[in-house]
């Protein structure tokens, strides 16, 4: 079964991406293939290399990333959510004369089709929002 | 990623879009990936309910908080030819809406009963 | 043809269990998360909904987890399951769609 999940809430302020993260782990335990997990509205802020939480908290931002490379999911930002709340990638930092970037290794940057996409491609697409 | 295969056969794909404008994005989220998934040669439909119905009055104006106006927003939908817009008829009786107050056209009222057999008819729901 | 919805706000504070509850079928299952846990609570005011729906058929679930960690586990109604995350994944496969109410 192909899943993907489409995730709006910003992490730590709320739990939606907390519970998204431990579904997708429960996904792949059972043998299922995530495709594409999509951050859109405050999910955006997930992706930020930036997080600094306590030790003692977990670190989704690395937690996805994780699960990027060892699984080969993809972590698709949506690029006009993320750019209206300060998530840019050093191509977009550059085109819009921004000093500098923090989209996390892992995340790539694109359009709102790839929601679409994971929509079309997978079997579930689960929403995860606050 | 996977570019989508364009001899695949088209999906049911419900959007529900459940807040009401302004106070937060996620009426306006909603509107752009519906918008955006009209260039993907889907079945798509979009149903409007609990506070969501708010999007449709036709008597907004947004000006002082220097934003779009959201029903002007909605008539794009009309131009990317999503024929499919349900409103759900108790989330209108319930916040005092009336038909005429409804900015687009063409939209469909129908109450919970008919909304379960919607959902049910389809492969994929983008819950807003 | 059946839809799972996820609840996971308070019933004491947002209306999105009676929204769900309006387009909820017979054969629907209802997951309770986060916050939304708190519905499930015995003698809660909101509880009468949810035993309507549990006698027409649909069935409900908490996610354990977040029922222990808010100290619940002795107030559930007893209708209502508790299952993991295993069991979330289980219960998006045996259902045709997910509705996320938030």
């Amino acid at each position: 079964m192909i899943f993907s999940l489409a995730i709006y809430a910003a992490p730590y302020s709320s739990q939606a991406s907390d519970t998204a993260y431990r579904f997708a782990t429960a996904v792949i335990a059972n043998r299922h293939q995530l495709y594409r997990v999509f951050f859109y509205h405050d999910g955006v802020h997930n992706s930020s290399a930036l997080i600094t939480p306590p030790q003692d908290e977990i670190n989704l931002t690395l937690k996805w990333q994780q699960l990027s490379k060892d699984y080969n999911v993809d972590l698709v930002v949506c690029v006009a959510a993320a750019l209206k709340r300060g998530v840019l990638s050093e191509l977009e930092a550059k085109r819009y004369g921004k000093p500098s970037h923090n989209l996390h290794q892992n995340f790539e940057i694109s359009g709102l089709g790839q929601l679409i996409d994971a929509a079309v491609v997978s079997n579930k697409l689960i929403t995860f929002g606050n | 990623m996977t570019p989508i295969n364009q001899t695949m056969v088209q999906k049911k794909i419900l959007f529900i879009s459940r807040h009401a404008p302004y106070g937060t994005s996620l009426a306006k989220d909603a509107l752009e990936a519906v918008l955006a998934a009209s260039a993907y040669d889907q079945n798509l439909s979009l149903l409007f309910m609990d506070d969501g119905v708010f999007q449709l009055l036709s008597t907004q104006d947004s000006k002082d908080l220097e934003q779009k106006n959201f029903a002007a927003m909605l008539s794009a939908l009309t131009f990317y030819e999503i024929k499919n817009i349900f409103v759900h008829l108790e989330s209108l009786l319930a916040r005092q809406i009336t038909i005429n107050e409804i900015a687009i056209d063409g939209i469909q009222i129908v109450d919970s009963a008919a909304i379960c057999n919607l959902l049910i008819q389809q492969e994929q729901l983008l819950s807003f | 043809m059946s839809i799972l919805h996820t609840v996971n706000k308070s019933p004491f504070s947002h209306t999105i269990l009676l929204s769900c509850l309006q387009l909820c079928g017979k054969d629907d299952a209802i997951l309770l998360l986060e916050d939304g846990v708190l519905c499930a609570i015995k003698g809660s005011p909101f509880i009468q909904e949810l035993s309507t729906a549990i006698e027409k058929g649909v069935k409900v679930y908490a996610l354990a987890g977040d029922v222990k960690a808010r100290g619940l586990q002795e107030k559930l109604h007893p209708n209502i399951y508790t299952t993991d995350y295993n069991g979330f994944v289980k219960l998006s496969i045996e259902h045709q769609c997910v509705q996320s109410w938030y």
